[in-house]
């Protein structure tokens, strides 16, 4: 057992509290002594609220809910990063004995025109919802399916789908990205089915829909891998290159011609 | 939450709320193909990394023909005048070489076009994003992870290079300020005269380094916008583009530099 | 319900007199009831389904199922999740996998054989019908599910890989790495959300409901609070379907998301559903323990640790050394000792209570002294690092990263948490609650584990409801409704039940009290760990039946909440939650005291063999325990629906 258990830190936390969607936001300034290092991000915000409450002081809202890493509902910018500072590593896993003693710790909501903070450090994702709806999907009607075995999926193939798979939709990735772009989310969403036998038949109108559902909502790629590296699933850069691929086919193919070869 | 005043209370239940946040940006008509390819972000997108492509390779080509520098006037003149020969006796004279500026000149006007209409849908995609860098800022600072300082200044690269070419054009092609030192068709005697000049030496190196940090990001940005993209080889695509960016400014510098130290009088 | 039931004549007087509840479990051989069934309900004519509403609550693995599905059919369906995507629901987090009787490992599994371990997993206090029904739709799920693109692992020829789980004899659970509950998730999301854009579903996101609308005895709509706005609406439709899931956060410690609860379900239960059997809850032995009296929630690690853990505790409480530096004289291999033939491999419940029963001596491990070991030195001494790291590299990453510690190195600790409660709403074969037009699915209601629930068992039973049962059976309630509309929300049930519902909301602003809503789940939550958790006995029971009332008042008179209701207020949210809680505790307790025996996931100290295994009354107590509300002041009634087994026999376990 490490000799630190228990140990305890003193922090000084600078939060963004917001009360509504449509009103002005700011810093608040609060310290946060005495938190156990064993705690995690979350949790020590709810030990900051709770002595909130106690100070009559309304707690601050933040998004949250199944605290190990695989909702995707929780997420905020730790000193400049979406997740704090730890790779692969959502905020609800997130502990405080990766912070020292004496740290100040900025805390701000993920930003994007798409991601309207609903207050403090909630923000309204649903955006990523709309792209999905746009063709996120195999059109497979319950009851429809052949038995399970008849199309194998050679073992590479469904690792490589399971990799893209992995996305939680946080949004992590937009947070991370300066120009506001989803392109890793709709990537991985895309590699996932666009990969897959079953995927095949609406492999272009899928590409094609779910990239310009995603245009309408948010910004351009321009390539600096921010997303990848925030991404508490490590989803990699290499999706959106066939993400790209798999769009140009859908706008320089004819899908009638494509269908009789 | 932009909540879009609702027509009727009755109406008020599901399509209200699906509107809580609504598009940034809706779909305008669709063109003829193969335009209509342009009117979306990646299709932008695509041009830009095509386009950009093109550019790359005039680059790498003047600056290979710029090393006649280094075999003397006769042969540097020589070269020029090839260019305008291109085609020999089958076309009339200058017309490919005026055939491959209109090229070069859509390339870069599609170029910068679409780059700035990407930025603006950055811009507008994020709060309190930078006018020229359409980037987005955060209150409390943003601590980037893994883009790196040619990345991040595309978006001033781009309009150093772009006020650099229209430097350049007017300094040697069309010789604004080389007055009666400017001798038209004398490409050795031009480049010398012109180099020879501290300022402008400067100028040059800025430039050019700019240019290679506009290449670096840009060479590995064309694979992942082209969808070129195979696990065996994409560990040599930031390699590649690093090695391209350094011999294309090695290349460039050293002409100034050159000039400069007198090896090239 | 405040008046505490302290002695067993009152429980008794509240047994009597009442009616059977009808299973409407079909007549016939056990293999064709199910198809049978299928050709005697009544259908809805394709082109009738439009003039059909269904509102279905929660969109996990139960409710997007059924919402995609139900809309695919033809109606209209309007979905809720208080969450602010569909796919964010607690099914995401099952990481194991989904049971279904392929047999593709030609292991000799079959319908017949999973039936029957579920009906024993389950220790025969579940329904033969809908176990066998269960059996014989996994199936299609994986079709399914294979059709949607879940990425299942596969073996290199490209076929699906299966595992062994949970001590099964057969390798009969589908995967997706440890993620599996995600991508069953994904795929029903992504169905739903095909439907979304079709407009066969309306969702409404962030829109927590906060009671369910009966008039003359059949469910008709519902009543939901916008959690961005803060606006209390009304929904109506022609039936009504709850997918909300378990109640597990009554422990507040739990392996649930913090935001899972039982409101709508209790509201359901408030509004005459009956509430069935709501002391059986799984307890997960390879929990990590909590660190300290602020943490939220309980991570699980997957059960395969201990195939190779050794799990034991120093022998003495003043031992002082660091674990490795313990000889083994020192150290007490509790499970190994007691039961030689299995050792750490016993069952979950038996795992778990043994751990518990040496924590309680003061052997526990840990800074707050609320763990077991579980040991891996030994099988990285005899297969080395390498082989530990690729079997559970990626558990022990995740334990170190949440307790800094390193597993190589030193013994995990692991304690027992609350992870899935097998009681909820009564249903019969139709998953039609006592209440017409009210369903409930998924963990929400008691129908298929029993007593206890197999390892990848709950996916299986969440989608099965969803995707194959409730589409058939729904059309049989509703088809005679054709041509009626669904009750106007300016009827005086509606008006009611909204100014009810924003009332009682509002109510908590004006308390002003001194604590957060937190420190009363809190306190709740060690009630019930500690009187209704893995063991409980009477007098413990009854301890609890009279703190918890109190500890209730004490909630309602003394809780602050900040803020306003206009807008997004989490406090606000949880504290009607909370409330539900507590009345739900109370009841778990009072259903955990009458059931004067042992069985699944109920470990009465009363009712136990001489070696400590759990003795069931099948005499007594094969029935499903179902309590209605009475009224507020009221205890439940207690209703029973008595379980005949004419397929199996009724055995008990051994693992010595």
């Amino acid at each position: 057992m490490s000799a630190s258990v228990g140990a305890r830190m003193n922090l000084k936390l600078r939060v963004w509290r917001q009360s509504g969607p449509d009103q002005p936001g700011g810093f608040m300034d609060v310290d946060a002594p005495d938190i156990p290092e064993d705690c995690s991000f979350l949790e020590m915000l709810d030990i900051v609220n709770e002595r909130l409450v106690a100070e009559d002081v309304e707690p601050i809202t933040f998004a949250h809910d199944c605290r190990e890493g695989i909702c995707g509902t929780c997420g905020v910018m730790i000193n400049g990063r979406p997740h704090g500072p730890e790779a692969a590593t959502a905020t609800c896993q997130l502990h405080m004995r990766k912070f020292r003693d004496g740290d100040k710790i900025v805390i701000e909501p993920f930003r994007a025109a798409s991601f309207p903070v609903v207050k403090d450090l909630m923000v309204d994702r649903r955006a990523f919802d709309r792209i999905i709806e746009s063709g996120g999907y195999v059109s497979a009607p319950t009851g429809t399916a052949p038995d399970a075995n008849e199309t194998p999926i050679p073992k590479d193939v469904a690792d490589f789908a399971m990799d893209a798979a992995a996305c939680i939709g946080c949004g992590a990735c937009v947070a991370a990205c300066p120009n506001s772009a989803a392109q890793l989310f709709t990537a991985a969403k895309l590699g996932h089915l666009n990969v897959l036998p079953q995927g095949q038949p609406e492999r272009l109108r899928r590409s094609e829909a779910m990239v310009e559902t995603m245009e309408s909502y948010f910004g351009s790629c321009t390539n600096h891998g921010e997303c990848s590296a925030a991404c508490p699933k490590e989803i990699s850069l290499d999706f959106i290159a066939v993400m790209n691929r798999d769009y140009l086919k859908a706008k320089i193919k004819n899908r009638r011609l494509a269908s009789q070869t | 939450m932009k909540t879009v005043a609702s027509p009727t209370p009755a109406a008020a239940a599901a399509p209200a709320a699906a509107e809580r946040v609504p598009p940034l940006r809706s779909r305008r008509r669709e063109l003829p193909w193969p335009l209509s390819i342009y009117q979306t972000a990646v299709g932008k997108k695509y041009v830009m990394a095509a386009t950009g492509i093109g550019l790359l390779g005039f680059v790498v080509t003047h600056m290979i023909g710029n090393l006649h520098l280094y075999e003397g006037p006769a042969q540097l003149n020589e070269y020029a005048e090839a260019l305008r020969d291109l085609g020999g006796h089958l076309v009339p004279r200058t017309l490919i070489l005026w055939l491959m500026r209109v090229g070069l000149l859509a390339m870069f006007v599609l170029h910068i076009h679409s780059a700035w209409s990407l930025k603006e849908i950055s811009r507008r995609s994020s709060p309190r994003a930078g006018l020229i860098s359409g980037s987005k800022r955060y209150a409390g600072g943003q601590d980037y992870a893994s883009a790196d300082f040619a990345g991040r200044t595309m978006r001033w690269t781009g309009p150093i290079i772009g006020l650099y070419v229209l430097f350049h054009l007017a300094d040697l092609t069309w010789g604004w300020w080389l007055g009666d030192d400017y001798v038209r068709g004398d490409v050795y005697n031009n480049v010398v005269e012109s180099l020879s000049s501290i300022p402008v030496a400067l100028v040059y190196i800025v430039a050019n380094a700019a240019l290679s940090l506009h290449i670096y990001h840009g060479i590995w940005s064309a694979f992942q916008t082209l969808g070129v993209n195979n696990p065996r080889f994409n560990h040599l695509r930031r390699g590649l583009a690093a090695v391209v960016a350094a011999t294309i400014l090695a290349g460039n510098l050293s002409f100034p530099i050159m000039v400069q130290a007198g090896v090239v009088a | 319900m405040s008046t505490a039931v302290d002695s067993v004549d009152s429980i008794d007087s509240a047994l009597q007199g009442r009616s059977i509840l009808d299973s409407k479990a079909p007549p016939g051989p056990l293999a064709d009831k199910w198809d049978n069934h299928k050709f005697s309900v009544k259908l809805v004519n394709p082109a009738n389904k439009r003039r059909f509403k269904i509102l279905v609550v929660g969109t996990g693995l139960a409710g997007a199922s059924a919402a995609a599905s139900l809309a695919e059919l033809g109606y209209k369906v309007e979905a809720f999740t208080f969450h602010d995507s569909p796919r964010r629901a607690h099914s995401i987090a099952a990481q194991g996998g989904i049971n279904a009787a392929k047999n593709y490992r030609n292991d000799g599994d079959s319908v017949w054989r999973l039936f029957y371990d579920t009906i024993k997993g389950g220790d025969y206090r579940s329904r033969e019908a809908n176990v066998y029904r269960l059996a014989q739709v996994s199936l299609d799920i994986i079709d399914q599910c294979a059709a949607q693109g879940v990425p299942f692992a596969r073996e290199y020829g490209g076929l699906l890989a299966n595992r062994s789980f949970g001590g099964a004899q057969v390798s009969r659970t589908f995967y997706a790495r440890g993620q599996t509950g995600q991508q069953l998730l994904l795929g029903a999301y992504q169905a739903l959300a095909a439907q979304i854009a079709a407009g066969g579903v309306t969702l409404h996101n962030r829109a927590d409901v906060l009671d369910i609308v009966t008039k003359d005895g059949e469910a008709c709509g519902i009543v939901a609070r916008d959690l961005l706005t803060g606006e209390v609406r009304a929904h109506s439709g022609h039936a009504v379907v709850l997918a909300t899931g378990g109640y597990g956060n009554v422990y507040y410690l739990s392996t649930n998301a913090m935001n899972c609860n039982v409101t709508a379900a209790w509201r359901a239960h408030r509004r005459g559903a009956a509430f069935a059997n709501p002391c059986y809850s799984q307890i997960h032995p390879t929990c990590i323990p909590a660190g300290d009296e602020f943490q939220s929630k309980l991570t699980l690690m997957s059960e395969s640790l201990r195939n190779d853990g050794r799990i034991w505790v120093p022998r003495s409480m003043d031992e002082t050394r660091p674990a490795a530096d313990i000889d083994d004289a020192g150290r007490y291999y509790f499970l190994e000792e007691k039961y030689p033939a299995f050792g750490n491999l016993v069952p979950r419940d038996v795992a778990s209570r043994n751990a518990k029963t040496v924590v309680d001596q003061g052997l526990g491990v840990g800074p707050l002294r609320n763990g077991v070991y579980l040991d891996f030195a030994d099988v990285i001494a005899r297969d080395g690092e390498q082989v530990v790291r690729e079997k559970y590299g990626n558990l022990f990453d995740m334990y170190e990263r949440i307790t800094g510690e390193d597993p190589y190195k030193s013994p995990m600790r692991i304690y027992p948490a609350i992870h899935y409660t097998m009681g909820g709403l009564w249903v019969d074969y139709n998953l039609m609650t006592n209440v017409a037009g009210l369903y409930a699915l998924g963990e929400c209601n008691f129908s298929d584990h029993g007593a206890n629930r197999l390892g990848a068992s709950a996916l299986m039973q969440g989608l099965a409801d969803g995707y194959f049962v409730l589409p058939y059976t729904i059309g049989d309630y509703l088809a005679p409704r054709l041509g009626s509309d669904p009750v106007p929300t300016d009827d005086p049930v509606f008006v009611e039940a909204v100014s009810e519902a924003a009332d009682r909301t509002r109510s908590w602003l004006s308390v002003r009290g001194t604590q957060s809503v937190d420190y009363y789940h809190r306190e709740l939550g060690k009630l019930v760990w500690e009187y209704c958790g893995m063991a409980r006995s009477r007098t413990g029971l009854e301890k609890a039946l009279s703190e918890i009332p109190a500890l209730r008042e004490e909630f309602r008179a003394n809780v602050k909440v900040l803020g306003s209701a206009d807008g997004t207020n989490q406090a606000l949210e949880q504290v009607n939650r909370v409330d539900d809680f507590m009345e739900l505790a109370e009841l778990k307790a009072r259903d955990a005291l009458h059931r004067e025996e042992s069985c699944g996931g109920h470990f009465r100290e009363e009712h136990q063999t001489p070696e400590g295994e759990a003795l069931r009354d099948d005499e007594n107590f094969a029935y499903v325990a179902a309590w209605q509300w009475q009224g507020p002041q009221q205890p439940q009634a207690l209703i029973k629906e008595q379980l005949s087994f004419d397929n199996v026999e009724l055995t008990q376990r051994s693992y010595k």
